[in-house]
């Protein structure tokens, strides 16, 4: 009867959105009078998998198949129902990244489960109906949604609860074998490429980002962008005219019909604030706006902003972390 | 080849979200509604792909009530074949799915695309629940689709990165850019459309999983803290210990 958690695995180590999903997934777990176990996909150490006591977690259940290091949608979904099986799980907590949602939307399926992904919330459970909030419209609004049946999956936006840290407390891990053949490994992939991260933080997992409109008035300028985020320990990002015109890559457009981002810090220099690109970052904590246009509409969903041109503010901006460093 | 492509009537991207006085459902009075920006990605795909091989069809598939119509011929004013239009309002990805699924078995369709997900729900679900419904992959979110013969290959986006992956046909994949430059509808489309076969189903399968309770807008910003750009320094203060973000 205990929640499963899916903790994502990279390196080694526990991606740092897959530590809250494991704090998310104790907390369900407390709250249904029960315990939470892991069960862990990608490369990863027994050793870092025990630390996931720390956010709550009893046990974790991890197959060492070596083919499992990349992500393979079939292996995966075959792992994970596994593991709810013997683990009797009635909720299932994942990442709401493209490996999440991707395993989580089959196996709702497979298990006849009732399926929200973008959770923002812990769960509410009155009087039998087990209920979540999610983001919805893009950004633009919340949903209280009914999850109906006896199983849950829930995947759980990034930045959306904080992860719990009980030093000292350690979780078994357990080899599991999901018997996995060959014909669970159809998706696998021939190659994986990843990108460039030299000094760099990936914007899907960044706390912080500092992110470039059209006011930034060419790539020869990103400099400006780059310096600042490398300063911060920032990802770096782009509105949608900028990575349209290959100024940037298409990996770091945010807004509606890119990535969506809810980082603690989101710095926009130049970026006029559109609505689309508003939908993409305003779940961010804090907002900062950097626009020589003081009518910006961008201003308006701010809780910081200069009026300034980013060619002169953005040193100064740079010079002043390192300063503080 | 056959291709189905799904899509979903979507509000315009630039429409202020608000709802019914009760909260429980979007208010569309005065709104215009689009074909969901992530399908137009799976729609131009599939008729680039269609003419490359020089044979196939594609059929666009929508759940949804009547008032989808326009959009429909949109897509086939695009470039697709035909069209199917399931009559139901989409109450939830899994109601969605099941009619996609029933549709692309009858139909025996060798790939099965749409868009990453719709920008109203945002639930990054559908193609999942149809690959398992049919025992096919599903590859999401797919950034390049190339096909040879009935295999396909195909840039999957991972977290930081992506995976080349190649499938046999048939699967699903969702799509996203940049697979492609999205098409828009010449004249001679518009006026083939109008002519272009479009067939109306009912509804099977299940009802839906989950329902909204409850519809809310985010919270309003306090408002903005102006800093003056001569004494931008400041901010950074600001953010350390009022803000407390780095």
């Amino acid at each position: 009867m205990s929640v499963l958690v899916v903790v994502e695995c990279d390196n080694g180590e526990v991606k740092k959105s897959s530590l809250e999903v494991a704090s998310y997934g104790s907390q369900v777990a407390q709250m249904l009078g029960t315990t939470a176990t892991a069960v862990a996909v990608g490369e990863a150490t027994e050793a870092n998998l025990a630390k996931l006591g720390e956010q709550g977690i009893s046990k974790v259940l991890y197959d060492a198949e070596p083919r499992l290091k990349d992500f393979v949608n079939g292996a995966y979904t075959k792992l994970i129902a596994g593991a709810a099986e013997k683990e009797s799980s009635l909720v299932i907590v994942l990442a709401n990244s493209n490996i999440g949602a991707s395993v989580g939307s089959r196996l709702s399926v497979r298990l006849q489960a009732s399926l929200a992904t973008n959770v923002v919330e812990l769960p509410k459970n009155n009087g039998g109906q087990f209920t979540v909030k999610r983001g919805a419209f893009s950004g633009k609004a919340f949903a209280d949604v009914v999850l109906m049946g006896e199983r849950k999956i829930l995947a759980v936006k990034k930045n959306s609860i904080e992860a719990l840290h009980n030093a000292g407390q350690v979780a078994q891990v357990e080899r599991f074998s999901a018997s996995l053949t060959d014909a669970d490994f159809v998706d696998a992939p021939k190659q994986v490429v990843m990108q460039d991260q030299a000094g760099g933080v990936l914007l899907p997992e960044a706390d912080l980002v500092v992110s470039g409109g059209r006011g930034m008035k060419g790539p020869e300028n990103w400099h400006l962008i780059e310096d600042l985020a490398k300063a911060l320990g920032a990802a770096t990002a782009c509105s949608k005219p900028v990575s349209d015109v290959d100024w940037r890559p298409h990996h770091e457009h945010v807004g509606q019909t890119g990535i969506t981002v809810s980082p603690n810090l989101y710095i926009a220099c130049g970026i006029s604030g559109a609505i689309q690109h508003l939908a993409g970052v305003n779940s961010s904590k804090v907002i900062v706006v950097i626009n020589k246009d003081p009518e910006a509409p961008f201003f308006k969903a701010a809780d910081y902003g200069i009026v300034g041109d980013v060619f002169e503010v953005l040193p100064k901006l740079t010079q002043a972390i390192k300063e503080l460093n | 080849m056959k291709f189905l492509v799904c899509i979903s009537n979507v509000p315009d991207t630039t429409t202020k979200i608000t709802f019914t006085p009760d909260n429980k459902e979007f208010n569309k009075a005065g709104v215009q509604f689009v074909i969901n920006p992530w399908d137009e990605y799976a729609l131009t795909r599939a008729i680039e792909l269609k003419e490359a091989q020089g044979a196939g069809t594609v059929t666009v598939l929508n759940v949804g009530e009547a008032d989808t119509e326009p959009n429909i011929r949109k897509a086939l004013a695009i470039g697709a074949d035909d069209a199917i239009r399931v009559n139901a309002a989409p109450k939830d990805a899994y109601f969605v799915a099941q009619q996609i699924a029933a549709v692309a078995k009858e139909g025996a369709y060798d790939v099965i695309l749409m868009g990453k997900e719709s920008i109203d729900y945002n639930g990054f679900q559908v193609h999942g629940m149809v690959g398992e419904m049919l025992g096919i992959p599903t590859v999401a979110p797919a950034m390049k689709l190339d096909m040879s013969g009935s295999t396909a290959t195909l840039e999957r986006e991972i977290e930081g990165g992506k995976e080349i992956v190649e499938v046999s046909a048939p699967f699903v994949a969702s799509c996203q850019q940049p697979m492609c430059e999205p098409r828009i509808p010449n004249m001679r489309g518009i006026m083939t459309a109008r002519t272009k076969p479009l067939k109306v189903v009912e509804a099977v399968g299940e009802g839906a999983r989950t329902e909204v309770a409850e519809f809310a807008l985010p919270p309003k910003k306090q408002g903005v803290k102006l800093i003056p750009a001569e004494s931008a320094g400041e901010l950074i203060r600001l953010l350390r210990n009022e803000a407390k973000v780095i």
